[in-house]
């Protein structure tokens, strides 16, 4: 992959980006000048009601889409122009997806889903695919289970080996688009404290969410209105999840 | 990707569903099995006509009298009648490529019989005349050098004669004349059917050429020369050394043109195997639809299967998959569902054709390569039909296919 680089120490580089799109007759600005710098290492929650613009951020990140407007450069990399075979390719080396629905490949063992993005890789370089998402995997927690099919697992289990697939390519930026959304409140502060210790290892995290409760395990907070960022700030009172689930242990289930 | 890993991605989405992948194959299956069978029966055909081209004599050579072509005129056949026992006894002794030889006298006459009378063809010949026409006698014998020589007044009938002048007695030691000639029968042919022309081949009496001349024709020039060899391969050769010997015997000088003809029954042989060959092209052509139908229910298929599988096909493009490798993923497995359907086909296809052999009784016969091509074209039925819906997997917006529920 042929990709010129800058010598941009951020991860992400977002620059007076905007999207529009033609809906029919209708034009929707769904992005109208956004800027956003993610340092290597932070944890950041991205919130923002529906129609917000949030989604259409995440895709952008996630070199889904590219933005009519603006320049956004990933680890260096300036992500608006390529093609879409440079983006797959990008999407694969440095980005982990988490989603709402675990989205994970169905009648497919837990272990081949982790290794499915190492399938994908183009660069050439020979590893062990299968080592490396037993190791994936074994992070998460869930090295017992490696030959369950996702239909076998809970919920938390199944976003788990999600994060697993997301991790085992070791991205760059790991994006999870409302990671929670389908868990009960306990399961998503398990997941909440995965993220935290996979942040505390130095993995860089972005959280799209909408829930207030979810965002408070974030070092920071980034609210999207209108498609525009509202706030951009430290989070107060941060939570730590690890604690939250001794205090739920404590009280009747 | 690795082959292995999409032939496995393959095989599980083809055991996802397993009826509907057996139904999709049931179209190759099917068209791949009629084409088989059709070009079985038809090869069967050709083969069978050439075996009866055979049994006429596609080996067999026949000289006949006068040159086609005289200084550039056409004087047509048998324009001076100058083949004669001599030319014959000269070809017995000296030819090395002929096995068989004999001289041919034609003529037609009544024959009659103490219980009726049948106007035939009477050719005479000699005892090589059976190696030849491969014509065995089916009762009594056929006659002997020692008949030849001495010129016996014996006869051989084809079954049709027979039938006609012993219609209730056996045929073997009675007498009949024939032009107030009495003969004695010896043997009865046995049944050829329609010559190549159409005539009756049984409507025939053999007699030694020696009495057919002394007794009957009264002249000493013969018809034809009749010769065969013993591989059809040997006729070219055995041609060119006949026109050698007929040359020397008819002391026909260098700038002398052939003052006889030589012809071969390749002709015949070339054209009944085109016909053939036609024909099987054609039911081979007719069988070919059903492949298509078959095709056409592959792209079926992945269509929807393409529909189906939005979701995942959105997941793999979000984790790195590019348009390319979903492309070929879809290729794969229409590629497999096809190949698989034309394997079964293949087995299925000689089942059937031995079936239809042994039902009808005709002969059929599978060529080998048949069996490759038919292969092939089921994978590239595969190919052709799977290639519309694995570009429509291809080219989904991965965000798009995400959201599809």
């Amino acid at each position: 992959m042929n990709i010129p680089a800058t010598d941009a120490p951020d991860v992400i580089r977002v620059e007076g980006v905007t999207k529009v799109y033609h809906m029919g007759s209708q034009t929707v600005h769904a992005l109208r000048g956004v800027d956003l710098r993610v340092k290597r290492g932070e944890m950041i929650a991205v919130m923002g009601h529906s129609g917000s613009g949030k989604s259409t951020l995440m895709n952008m990140l996630g070199c889904l889409d590219v933005p009519t407007s603006g320049d956004y450069y990933l680890d260096g990399v300036r992500v608006n122009g390529l093609s879409r075979n440079q983006l797959a390719d990008l999407r694969n080396q440095k980005l982990g997806f988490v989603f709402q629905g675990f989205n994970l490949l169905a009648r497919t063992s837990a272990l081949e889903n982790v290794e499915l993005p190492l399938l994908y890789d183009r660069s050439g370089t020979k590893r062990d695919t299968r080592a490396l998402a037993q190791h994936s995997l074994e992070r998460v927690g869930l090295g017992q289970r490696v030959d369950h099919h996702p239909s076998e697992l809970s919920g938390g289990q199944q976003q788990r080996v999600a994060i697993a697939r997301a991790l085992v390519t070791a991205p760059t930026v790991l994006l999870a688009d409302e990671p929670t959304g389908n868990l009960d409140s306990r399961t998503s502060i398990e997941i909440m404290a995965l993220f935290q210790e996979l942040n505390e290892e130095g993995v860089t995290i972005l959280i799209v969410t909408h829930e207030p409760d979810i965002a408070c395990y974030a070092k920071r907070l980034v609210e999207v209105r209108d498609g525009r960022i509202l706030r951009d700030e430290p989070v107060k009172d941060r939570r730590i999840a690890s604690e939250d689930l001794k205090t739920l242990v404590a009280e009747p289930a | 990707m690795r082959t292995s890993t999409l032939l496995k991605i393959a095989t599980q989405s083809i055991l996802k569903n397993k009826m509907r992948t057996f139904l999709t194959m049931l179209g190759i299956v099917i068209g791949v099995a009629a084409v088989i069978v059709m070009v079985a029966i038809g090869y069967g055909a050709q083969e069978s006509i050439q075996k009866q081209i055979g049994s006429l004599g596609t080996n067999m050579i026949i000289v006949m009298p006068g040159a086609s072509t005289a200084g550039g005129v056409n004087q047509g056949a048998a324009t001076f009648n100058r083949l004669t026992p001599a030319d014959y006894e000269k070809l017995h002794r000296e030819s090395l490529m002929l096995n068989a030889v004999s001289p041919v006298v034609f003529t037609q006459a009544q024959a009659i019989s103490g219980s009726g009378n049948w106007r035939t063809r009477i050719q005479g010949v000699s005892t090589d005349y059976q190696t030849i026409r491969d014509w065995p006698v089916d009762q009594g014998t056929f006659f002997t050098e020692a008949d030849l020589r001495s010129a016996r007044k014996v006869a051989v009938l084809g079954t049709t004669v027979a039938k006609s002048l012993f219609p209730n007695d056996d045929p073997i030691g009675q007498q009949m004349q024939i032009r107030d000639v009495p003969f004695t029968v010896m043997g009865v042919l046995r049944s050829k059917g329609q010559n190549a022309g159409g005539q009756d081949a049984d409507d025939i009496i053999i007699v030694p050429f020696t009495t057919a001349q002394t007794r009957l024709s009264g002249r000493q020039r013969v018809n034809q020369i009749i010769g065969s060899t013993s591989s059809p391969q040997d006729v070219p050769a055995a041609q060119e050394e006949i026109r050698s010997i007929m040359r020397e015997s008819h002391k026909l000088g260098d700038g002398d043109d052939d003052d006889f003809t030589i012809r071969t029954q390749d002709e015949i042989a070339a054209a009944a195997s085109s016909t053939t060959k036609v024909m099987t092209l054609l039911l081979a052509a007719i069988a070919s639809i059903s492949l298509l139908v078959g095709g056409i229910g592959i792209m079926n298929i992945m269509l929807v299967s393409v529909t189906e599988r939005t979701r995942e096909i959105g997941i793999r493009m979000a984790i790195g998959a590019r348009g390319s490798d979903v492309l070929t993923q879809f290729l794969v497995e229409s590629v497999a569902i096809s190949v698989l359907g034309g394997l079964i086909g293949v087995a299925i296809g000689f089942g059937g054709a031995a079936i239809v052999g042994h039902v009808t009784g005709w002969t059929t016969a599978t060529p080998p390569q048949a069996v490759a091509i038919a292969v092939a074209f089921s994978a590239a039925v595969g190919v052709f039909f799977g290639f519309y819906p694995a570009r429509q997997a291809a080219s989904l917006n991965p965000i798009q296919a995400l959201r599809y529920e």
